[in-house]
């Protein structure tokens, strides 16, 4: 029993990030038509918001406290950030740990402005396209992006803690009732998870209760009719695509403390999260969000011990294998709508 | 003559040419100038330069000709490279056996993969291709290492049992060769300060190369080639004209895996090498990059897309900074750091990144790659003919 | 004698009775038309026969020989072609290679590995489509792409593509589909010419009466996914079922 539910929160936090991925996948595809393969590179610019934001802080001037020496006896060169010292040191240093969540309000504007621009001057031109020339420049685009971070930031990921209150880990067993130590689960996995929900759950009532949701929706399901109605749909489509990426970089920049970030994070998500959004079934929000969850927690039951003694290898294939029998068997993938990327 | 028309013909003996004399052509410049650092007449490189263009020709009977995207190529390249290292460390080193066996392997398995992944069709199959090639490299890495040496790969060793080989005398390493010649051998000829390299590796994997094409072209100029490309225009009428899709794609998908095998059967031929990150994804996207940046559907764009990428990936990558001040030397110190402050983010390390910007510019403005390209220019210096007679390969939009 | 036997055959979409119980005999060399308002079943008919569509009951025979079960391929192997209410024809390849094609299945059958020969070496198979382009006035037309020809270009062109092949049976849905007066005459020209000078069945499902009863040698008019009536056209013109069937209770559009 608490094997399983460990393995189903362990599956939690690469879920969480494939389902927000393929959310925003479905998103793009179902509003604007295109296969974006540039989708994790928007992710891994998110988590590299994070990155930024953090060096932004951590930007420091040096003075010299006479009252300590070090080993050589010289004076002691100490560094104070800007922040700790127009601050105060107690809500610099907090501000300076908090650096991941906060950091949300500077990649909200940057996502929103990358997203605005990539949809407005490239996207665009590519609707009436074949999907594989989307696929191809998007993929194009993908390989700039990663390497102009790779330029900046170098090649090694760099770690990125989370705030100290949720450095740790905590007794998950304990707390619902199991034996103690059995399920012992890190503080930030659990948050991450709880982001991701809250952020799904964010864009569904988005699209459910509001009337430009409304519209996309309905843009989604019959683009033809919508457009003459009158109502300028391509204005909210550029929105759209500008809250898929604000969702891939929040996926990106709340995943850093997991997953300390490097250049290609983004293309090793993109793959899987295609697959997830083939197995959701191109074209449903809800089947990528499900699928994605899914997939997430086979791939960690897959990993456990007992199930490697006996299919070796099994976690590296499990994602890729499911993939290809739901494809063959449930052609549209579990939620997918008819006559969706059919041609 | 051999069966081709006067332009097909053309354009193949002009490749043939320019591969007999690739390491002249290759190396235009003085050994002791500057300038050699852009001779890329090394074996190694011609090496690449061939067998990288056996795969993008392979991989352009499948999607220059149906339209059919595959994501996961690099697996038979792969699969072929460990059916060939086997040949080579159980049977001989001659590399005779390694290559036919490489192109059968990549065939059978090519079957297999196809017949799957083509029950669907469009982005569906491929993510199936792209699954099933990451499956192959998970599990080459993983389960399968006795058969791949998982992440370490195989080599030759001095024990394996090479059952038609004479024993090796002490002390020699096994090589790989062809009766006898050895696939490292070459030849030098120093001409007043220039130095051309003649290997017997590069000129092997050249040949191979030139009947592939040969046999390329054959199979677009036939009715087979008509057929699929009836497959990527309209399948419905296909089936309406009393044609089945199904077996002519999977073929194509098949003698296109046979191509990337006799790549990889080929590159084990060369360098007596495998390791898995040969099937990782990466590899499969750079021949479709390979393919599209020469131009999807022609006949000598694949080789030319892979020349140009692999040449990139291995002078490009070798200019620093150091080198770019060389050359801006006669420049003012102020002009020189802004050319390469400029400059600079895209060499060296940073050639991917004038790979992504290159291959960008060519999907949005020339769909049909740098042969397309080539043709507009021939045109704007009123050349009036047809180019190359390929007006009736170019890509669909 | 008859060479296309549909009996009994019934067809349900869900709660949907798209075919009830149809029987139609078409004649070796007439011309045989299908009229109904829409929503008859003549679509869904005609999908029946070219294989894409099963049947839930009932039995299709062609010149004897069952087509239940069989792919769209194998059903034009055995001699039925079929033009395409939007013409379907091969749009990013030259007018030549269009007719090449259904030459080159009417010879090799349905899968052929026929990858070294070269395409001009097929004497037999290029003097016939360059023939057939003569034939059809398109000769000149022979090196462009077949998706910027006119719209009637690219008719005659699909039409060409089916005798090429030398049919027994010719299915047609709608020819006429949006076509002005004049395209319509010469359309009804051309399949009369194309009926007088062939060994050919031509089945017709067309909305416009013009068109049926300057064509057909008998005709079926469906209502409801059943025939209503089996006559000959001089017949069909005053018969009070036909008028109840497009002007009655249930008109469609």
């Amino acid at each position: 029993m608490d094997a399983i539910l460990l393995q189903i929160l362990n599956g939690l936090d690469k879920g969480s990030a494939y389902a927000l991925i393929a959310l925003g996948l479905t998103l793009i595809f179902g509003t604007l038509g295109v296969v974006n393969f540039a989708h994790g590179a928007l992710f891994m610019v998110g988590a590299f918001c994070a990155v930024t934001f953090q060096r932004i802080l951590n930007i420091s001037f040096q003075t010299i406290d006479p009252t300590k020496k070090d080993f050589l006896g010289n004076p002691l060169k100490v560094d104070t950030t800007y922040i700790e010292s127009w601050l105060g040191p107690n809500l610099g240093s907090g501000i300076l740990d908090w650096a991941v969540p906060i950091s949300i309000l500077f990649a909200i504007p940057v996502m929103i402005l990358i997203g605005y621009v990539m949809e407005r001057g490239l996207i665009k031109h590519f609707y009436r396209r074949p999907h594989a020339d989307q696929i191809l420049v998007t993929f194009g685009l993908a390989i700039v992006l990663q390497e102009i971070i790779k330029f900046f930031y170098g090649a090694n990921p760099i770690p990125t803690p989370a705030p100290e209150m949720f450095a740790g880990s905590f007794d998950f067993g304990a707390a619902v009732g199991l034996a103690e130590d059995t399920i012992i689960y890190p503080y930030w996995r659990l948050v991450y998870f709880l982001f991701s929900m809250g952020i799904i759950a964010a864009v569904f009532s988005f699209l459910q209760f509001t009337t430009f949701g409304m519209v996309v929706r309905a843009g989604m399901a019959d683009r033809e009719t919508v457009g003459l109605l009158g109502i300028n749909i391509d204005r909210r489509f550029t929105i759209m695509f500008a809250i898929a990426a604000v969702v891939a970089g929040l996926a990106g920049l709340m995943y850093t403390p997991i997953n300390a970030p490097n250049y290609h994070m983004g293309m090793d998500f993109l793959v899987l999260s295609f697959v997830v959004v083939v197995v959701g079934g191109m074209g449903s929000l809800s089947g990528a969000v499900l699928a994605g969850f899914l997939l997430g927690i086979l791939e960690s039951f897959a990993s456990m011990k007992e199930v490697i003694a006996i299919l070796p290898g099994i976690n590296q294939i499990i994602i890729y294998l499911v993939a290809i029998i739901i494809l063959l068997t449930r052609p549209r993938g579990l939620m997918g709508r008819k006559g969706v990327m059919e041609d | 003559m051999l069966g081709l028309s006067k332009s097909d013909i053309r354009i193949f003996l002009l490749v043939v040419v320019l591969t007999i004399f690739a390491p002249f052509i290759l190396n235009p410049f003085p050994e002791a100038s500057g300038l050699a650092q852009f001779n890329a007449g090394y074996p190694d490189l011609m090496q690449r330069f061939v067998i990288f263009g056996i795969f993008a020709i392979g991989f352009n009977i499948l999607f220059g000709l149906t339209g059919y995207l595959s994501f996961g190529h690099a697996a038979f390249l792969g699969v072929g490279s460990y059916a060939a290292i086997w040949m080579m460390k159980l049977l001989t080193m001659n590399v005779i056996p390694g290559i036919i066996m490489s192109v059968l392997i990549a065939g059978i398995f090519a079957v297999a993969v196809g017949y799957i992944s083509l029950k669907r069709t469009g982005i569906y199959f491929s993510i199936l291709t792209l699954a099933f090639a990451q499956m192959s490299f998970a599990l080459a890495y993983s389960v399968l290492t006795p058969i791949t040496g998982g992440e370490t790969g195989l080599q030759p060793k001095i024990s394996d049992p090479r059952m038609l080989d004479a024993a090796l005398a002490s002390g020699e390493a096994p090589r790989a060769n062809l009766f006898g010649l050895e696939m490292g051998t070459s030849y030098e000829l120093a001409l007043s300060g220039w130095v051309f390299t003649f290997n017997v590796g590069y000129y092997v994997a050249a040949i191979v190369m030139i009947i592939a094409l040969y046999i390329a072209i054959r199979i677009f100029r036939s009715p087979f080639g008509v057929m699929l490309r009836a497959v990527k225009s309209n399948q419905q009428r296909m089936r309406y004209t009393g044609l089945n899709p199904k077996p002519y794609t999977l073929a194509a998908f098949v003698i296109s895996g046979m191509y990337a095998g006799l790549a990889g059967g080929l590159m084990v031929a060369m360098d007596t090498q495998v390791g898995p990150e040969r099937m990782f994804w990466t590899a499969s996207g750079e021949v479709v990059l390979m393919t599209i940046l020469g131009g999807t559907g022609t006949i000598v764009g694949p080789i030319l897309g892979a020349g140009l990428i692999k040449y990139m990936e291995n002078i490009l990558s070798k200019i620093n900074a150091d080198i770019l001040y060389e050359w801006f030397a006669m420049l003012p110190d102020s002009i020189a750091d802004i050319l390469v402050f400029v400059i600079y983010p895209f060499i060296g390390k940073g050639w991917h990144l004038t790979l992504g910007i290159i291959f960008m510019c060519v999907v949005i403005f020339l769909p049909g790659g740098l042969v397309e390209g080539g043709q507009r220019i021939g045109n704007m210096f009123g050349r009036k003919k047809k180019t190359e007679g390929e007006k009736s390969s170019q890509p669909a939009e | 004698m008859s060479i296309l036997e549909i009996k009994n055959v019934s067809k349900r979409f869900g709660g949907l009775k798209a075919l009830d119980d149809v029987n139609i005999s078409v004649k070796e060399n007439t011309v045989h038309a299908i009229i109904g308002p829409n929503g008859a079943g003549k679509s869904t008919l005609l999908n029946v026969l070219v294989g894409k569509l099963i049947p839930d009951e009932g039995s299709v025979e062609f010149d004897g020989n069952s087509l239940i079960g069989r792919k769209p391929h194998e059903i034009n192997q055995m001699g039925v072609s079929r033009v395409f209410q939007t013409p379907e024809i091969f749009g990013d390849m030259t007018v030549y290679e269009n007719i090449l094609i259904p030459l080159f299945a009417k010879r090799d059958g349905a899968f052929r590995l026929h990858c070294i020969e070269h395409v001009e070496d097929e004497k037999d198979i290029v003097e016939k489509a360059k023939k057939m382009l003569q034939d059809v006035n398109m000769y000149e037309k022979l090196g462009m792409r077949a998706a910027s020809l006119s719209r009637g270009d690219k008719r005659r062109l699909e039409m060409a593509m089916c005798l090429s092949q030398e049919p027994r049976l010719l299915l047609l849905d709608e020819p006429t589909a949006g076509m002005a007066r004049a395209d319509t005459n010469n359309t009804i020209d051309l399949l009369r010419e194309i009926r007088e000078t062939r060994d050919i069945t031509l089945a017709i499902i067309e909305h416009d009466m013009h068109v049926v009863f300057s064509l057909a040698e008998h005709v079926t008019v469906m209502a409801r996914g059943t025939p209503l009536v089996d006559d000959k056209p001089e017949n069909i013109k005053g018969h009070p079922k036909v008028q109840e069937a497009y002007l009655g209770g249930h008109k469609e559009g």
